[in-house]
């Protein structure tokens, strides 16, 4: 499990596009009218060239006056040509935005969705910035990519095609010429860009550990605070911005180094076209008019090149962005949902065993060791057991968080692996220790406990009355009434207006508003004081009556009040009971009962 | 920092202000930039002589201009040369200066999170400092990139208009007419753009606030199934972006095509305008030439307006969120006084203090009122209810917020007399939420920089980790002390991760210890041999303040204070609460009384005993 997620990535330019194409088929639907259009567009590019060439082959190189009406008809007609030209060019700009960016919508949310599918995320807790920023400042970084860059290279790409034909008409021998020009740009242009690349990729790590350096500045403020660090965090912020900082510049000296090369060969070509023109010329295979129309083209022809070799610069950092959210969206889910060709678990008082379970985290020692136990339904266990002893580990294989590495878990009989995962999560449900809350109210936040079918969203007071029934049920009517604004009091971010305790109170009333058949808690009171406790445990064993609770406790009250008690050592089960037979007989649970009552008398 | 009056004005400042940031960079700016812009009108004139000279004569069948093709050719070519030079000098300093002003301002952002307070942090959102220090930093200085090219493209139209001017008035009037069409042009687009772009951002910051909370919410969203609604939350902020960003495309859309074809249209008018001046003998073939070939040039350089106008609204809208950073004020000003060098425990005393808390409703006490003293070297715990304010009492004690009104005397030194040193020096607080840095253990420890001659040495991490019963998992960790954590390290339980704290604390040897619920993942057993090895009561024990549940840690402490909704009820011995305290009394023989309740229940059941009537 947890194959963690690739950084530099493998894939190539072509290859990162292929597959982004490939999982974001909207950027190339619609694509050969658009090309037609921008085709068009092009010619807007021809028209000062062949109007100029007229102009000189008529009227100045002729023998007569100037024919300025012949000049002024012609003008106006390439006036036509550039308008028709510029509506096509509007035309599939906006094709290519919306097409663009309902792509990358597309891709922003599979990536997100995919982030949530990983283990992951609940298995590393610290730092999902750096997953946050796979689908967001990645998959910016090529929306404006293509809203400031992607389209002048299509354009430009099409320029350069339409310029070459018209530069053939007028001479085929200079049109070889400008070309040849370009071969060195074309040669250089890859190792240049392979350089650019590495940069820019430097430039993404910088960034990178940049924000993981100031995401502790802000998410460890309280820490930072107190332990009067923020010096040494500022030293470390300030060599990370610092390192961002040499990174960008080294990487735009070699854009720079790239950029004028391009602008070396733009205007070199044009002392080639007139030199070899004038020779040309002088044996009588051009026209003075030619010749002219031929400088502009070269510089028509050299503009667009420039312009896309800067695009291409571009490019590379816009690739490294969508190679990061390709590189997400390809990593293997660890835990993989059956759905839909999952088994449906029937509802009622869930059954758990365990068989020969075997657990390790990736490079870690074994956690759980051939585990086999029977969790009866509709009954109270209680799991105890030293830290680290592997409570938690069993809570998680359980909610299917994680898998076994050997044997398997069963839910009525079934292999949870086998059961789609809606029907899983609808029977069980997991409240872990940190009760997080999404920011907004309390009532938001129990009603997010919530069932229903896609569509059947509830009405807003159908949800509050639920909301209003489940607290009262817990007994939290009294609590939340002491609270400035009751019910509508305001969370904070991540709940952080709350208290430890007072998290744990909202996540119990939105995990019991889901009615679980299967309810876990891992040690979901532990910041509560123990008067709430005792009111909590005694409401939800009247609550729960019938169905199946697994509580993972430090507290023994808790293990007292379960019908079953399983004592975990060492990651194995050592002993199974009842809570009164434990405590009669010889062995750990009797010694933890006794320094539990020792402590808490 | 902020900005004031209009856009214009406010723009000018923007931009006057990073390159006074940078004055030396932008100074090789402008002059490169200057020196590029006459360079490319020279290019034109250029064009124009060789045609006269070179072109027309040869093709017309001068043989001495044939000879000269290598001339006409040479001439152009160490153009080029010297043109690309100027160009690369040109990107390379503007590069730096974007670099740079970047780094000043993320250097000024992250200061302000180091600096604000704990009450500023809570009202701001993680997602949204972080995309301050970032993509609006980016956003602020974005209009720098293209600043030096069009600087070298004003000196251009200067240069441009001489060489025209001394040429043909009438050519000049065809050629420039397009200059004020192109900054009307500009002028309608900003316009347009700036709503349009400060939405998409504002967006683009609310998605990444969905994407963070709803990752950090994984567990939940996981244990409860609901990653199709997070999936739906998320794309719902998702396509209102991308409709954001396709408006913003339209605008582009129309306006690109506009400023591209106005170049050629002027070019056209300058030929049919140069036509008519040729016509009447006024001016040479090659000066026409020379006037539409300049306009050719201007195509791209001429839209570097449109990418400083494009970039600026931007530019306004992160340099505005990166102000409400710089600006924002009520930070905790400290102190300078200093504690006698005298170790051994410290006496922390509360008077009259009240703390509150901003509502719509006005302010809310936490506190009320609180008197309380801790004398040097005794253990106090503070127990009571659920949300009764204990965690705002252990901060107000270490000064993450302060009181309204009243004091907090740190040895009879009001705290917010005390330098940020001498506070934490003596005072340390574990909180309730651990945080672990992405470093190595022996750093999340000591939170010293390696090779720090005032960081404690190993012995004493390791002694730390002893104390905090942590150093057997540390042992265990592939690189011991150096072990990485966080992130890509060592993956920890939630009560290994609080004892690493525990020891990030007993390594400093505080003289008051305040330790907020800072047990409550860890085994009651291990929780009582950590406080046990605080030391002994002979003068190496700290004052501990204790935030607990646990009657085995209130049992450790020496005294017993009773929290209820912001106002201390009563303090003695746990024996003597117990006996006076109703309250306490229930908190503290919640379980006792559940056995018993329990017990009884099931005797019942079992109908051995006639249910007791009262208790």
């Amino acid at each position: 499990m947890s194959a963690s997620i690739r950084d530099d990535g493998g894939l190539g330019v072509f290859a990162t596009l292929r597959r982004g194409v490939a999982l974001s088929p909207q950027l190339v639907q619609g694509a050969w009218l658009t090309l037609t259009l921008a085709t068009v567009a092009a010619l807007g590019k021809v028209v000062v060239p062949l109007v100029v060439q007229q102009a000189i082959d008529t009227g100045v190189s002729g023998t007569g006056d100037p024919d300025v009406n012949r000049v002024a008809v012609l003008a106006a007609i390439g006036t036509g040509v550039l308008v028709l030209s510029g509506l096509c060019s509007a035309l599939v700009n906006v094709r290519l935005f919306r097409s663009s960016e309902g792509g990358l919508a597309h891709l922003r949310v599979k990536a997100f969705r995919h982030v949530h599918d990983l283990a992951v995320l609940t298995q590393n807790t610290e730092r999902r910035g750096a997953l946050v920023s796979r689908v967001t400042s990645d998959v910016d970084t090529i929306s404006l990519f293509v809203q400031w860059g992607g389209i002048m290279l299509l354009v430009s790409v099409l320029q350069i095609a339409v310029s070459t034909v018209v530069m053939a008409t007028l001479s085929w021998q200079l049109t070889i010429v400008v070309w040849l020009c370009f071969v060195p740009v074309a040669l250089l242009s890859r190792p240049a860009q392979k350089r650019v690349s590495e940069r820019y990729t430097v430039v993404r790590e910088k960034v990178g550990a940049m924000l993981g350096a100031i995401s502790e500045s802000v998410v460890g403020a309280e820490t930072i605070r107190a332990y009067g660090v923020a010096p040494r965090t500022q030293r470390r912020i300030d060599a990370a911005i610092d390192a961002t900082r040499r990174a960008m510049v080294r990487a735009q000296v070699w854009v720079a180094v790239a950029f004028s090369s391009g602008v070396l060969v733009a205007n070199g070509v044009l002392a080639a076209v007139v030199a070899v023109g004038v020779v040309l010329g002088t044996w009588g295979e051009i026209t003075a008019g030619q010749l002219v129309a031929m400088i502009f083209l070269a510089q028509m022809f050299a503009g667009p090149v420039q312009m896309a070799t800067e695009i291409l610069n571009e490019l590379q950092n816009a690739v490294a962005g969508w190679r990061r959210v390709i590189d997400v969206i390809d990593t293997p889910v660890e835990v993989v949902d059956p759905a839909p060709d999952g088994v449906d678990s029937p509802r009622g008082a869930a059954h758990v065993a365990l068989r020969d379970v075997s657990f390790a985290y990736p490079g870690g020692p074994l956690v759980l060791r051939d585990v086999n136990l029977e969790l009866p339904a509709g009954k109270r266990v209680a799991v105890v057991g030293a830290t680290g002893s592997g409570k938690t580990t069993m809570a998680k294989l359980v909610c299917r968080l994680v898998d076994p590495a050997q044997g398997a878990v069963l839910l009525d009989g079934v292999d949870l692996r086998e059961i789609n995962g809606e029907s899983l999560r609808r029977r069980v449900v997991l409240v872990p220790q940190e009760g997080f809350l999404f920011e907004g109210s309390i009532a938001d936040n129990v009603a997010y406990g919530l069932r229903y079918a896609p569509g059947e969203e509830p009405s807003a007071d159908e949800a509050r009355e639920a909301v209003v029934a489940v607290c009262a049920e817990l007994g939290l009517t009294d609590w939340y009434a002491g609270l400035p604004r009751g019910l509508d009091t305001p969370v904070g971010q991540r709940g952080e207006s709350l208290s430890a305790g007072e998290r744990q109170l909202v996540a119990i009333a939105r995990a019991h508003l889901a009615g679980a058949d299967l309810l876990v808690l891992d040690e979901a009171t532990s910041a509560v004081d123990p008067a709430t406790e005792v009111r909590i445990a005694q409401a939800l064993e009247q609550l729960t009556h019938g169905r199946s609770t697994l509580t993972i406790a430090h507290r023994l009250s808790t293990a007292e009040a379960a019908d079953l008690v399983v004592v975990v050592d060492a990651g194995e089960v050592v002993q199974v009971g009842p809570h009164r037979e434990l405590v009669a007989a010889e062995g750990i649970y009797a010694r933890l009962y006794e320094a539990w009552v020792a402590q808490t008398r | 920092m902020a900005l004031t009056g209009s856009k214009v004005r406010r723009s000018l400042v923007l931009i006057g202000r990073g390159m006074r940031d940078e004055p030396v960079v932008y100074f090789w700016a402008v002059l490169s930039s200057g020196f590029f812009g006459a360079l490319t009108v020279f290019v034109a004139r250029a064009v124009g002589w060789v045609t006269d000279t070179v072109v027309l004569p040869a093709l017309s069948g001068d043989v001495a201009a044939q000879g000269r093709w290598w001339v006409a050719g040479l001439l152009l070519l160490g153009i080029a040369v010297t043109l690309a030079l100027s160009v690369a000098g040109r990107r390379i300093v503007a590069g730096l200066g974007y670099a740079n002003l970047q780094a000043h301002h993320r250097t000024r952002v992250t200061r302000q999170y180091l600096r604000l307070p704990m009450a500023w942090h809570r009202q701001h959102p993680a997602g949204q400092l972080l995309s301050n220090a970032n993509s609006d930093v980016e956003a602020a200085t974005g209009v720098f990139n293209p600043l030096p090219f069009a600087l070298g493209v004003v000196v251009m139209l200067f240069v441009a208009f001489g060489t025209l001017i001394s040429v043909d008035p009438w050519i000049t009037l065809a050629a420039f007419t397009i200059i004020p069409i192109v900054i009307a042009v500009n002028a309608i687009f900003q316009r347009r753009m700036s709503p349009a772009i400060t939405h998409a951002q504002q967006l683009r910051a609310e998605v990444s606030d969905v994407a963070h909370e709803s990752f950090e919410a994984a567990l939940v969203v996981k244990s409860l199934g609901t990653a199709d609604r997070e999936e739906e939350r998320f794309a719902a902020k998702a396509d209102e972006l991308r409709r954001a960003n396709v408006r913003v495309g339209v605008v582009r859309a129309y306006f690109d095509p506009v400023i591209d074809a106005l170049p050629n249209l002027g070019s056209l008018l300058v030929v049919v305008v140069g036509m008519i001046r040729l016509a009447a003998g006024e001016v040479e073939p090659g000066e026409v030439v020379a006037a539409a070939y300049l306009l050719t040039l201007l195509a791209v350089p001429v839209r570097a307006f449109g990418w400083v106008l494009g970039e600026l609204p931007r530019a306004l809208v992160g340099y505005e969120r990166i102000s409400r950073v710089v600006d924002a004020g009520g930070s905790l000003v400290e102190g300078t006084a200093t504690l006698p060098a005298a170790a051994g425990p410290a006496r922390v005393e509360l008077r009259g203090v009240t703390v509150e808390v901003p509502t719509p409703r006005g302010p809310l006490a936490l506190l009320h009122d609180i008197d309380l003293v801790l004398e040097p070297g005794r253990t106090v715990a503070l127990v009571g209810a659920t949300g009764s304010g204990k965690t705002t009492l252990a901060s107000t004690v270490c000064r993450l917020l302060d009181p309204a009104r009243g004091e907090v005397l740190l040895d009879g030194v009001d705290v917010r007399e005390l330098s940020p040193d001498a506070r934490t020096g003596a005072m340390t607080l574990v909180s309730q939420s651990t945080f672990v840095f992405e470093d190595t253990v022996r750093e999340n420890v000591t939170l010293a920089d390696p090779g720090d001659p005032a960081a404690p040495s190993d012995d004493d991490v390791w002694e730390a980790l002893e104390a905090a019963h942590v150093a057997d998992v540390v042992r265990g960790l592939e690189g011991g002390l150096d072990a990485p954590l966080g992130e890509r390290g060592a993956n920890l339980s939630g009560g290994q991760r609080q004892r690493i704290a525990i020891a990030r604390a007993l390594v400093r040897r505080p003289r008051v210890l305040v330790m907020d619920d800072a047990t409550s993942a860890v085994d009651p057993r291990v929780e009582r041999r950590i406080l046990a090895s605080l030391g002994e009561d002979d003068g190496s024990r700290p004052t501990v303040l204790l935030v607990a549940y646990r009657m085995s840690s209130v049992l450790l402490a020496d005294e017993v204070v009773h929290l209820e909704a912001g106002r201390i009820v009563d303090r003695g011995t746990h024996a003597e609460l117990l006996a006076r305290d109703p309250g306490y009394a229930e908190l503290a023989t919640a379980y006792e009384r559940d056995t018993e309740r329990r017990a009884r229940e099931a005797a019942e059941q079992a109908g051995d005993v006639e249910p007791e009537v009262t208790r």
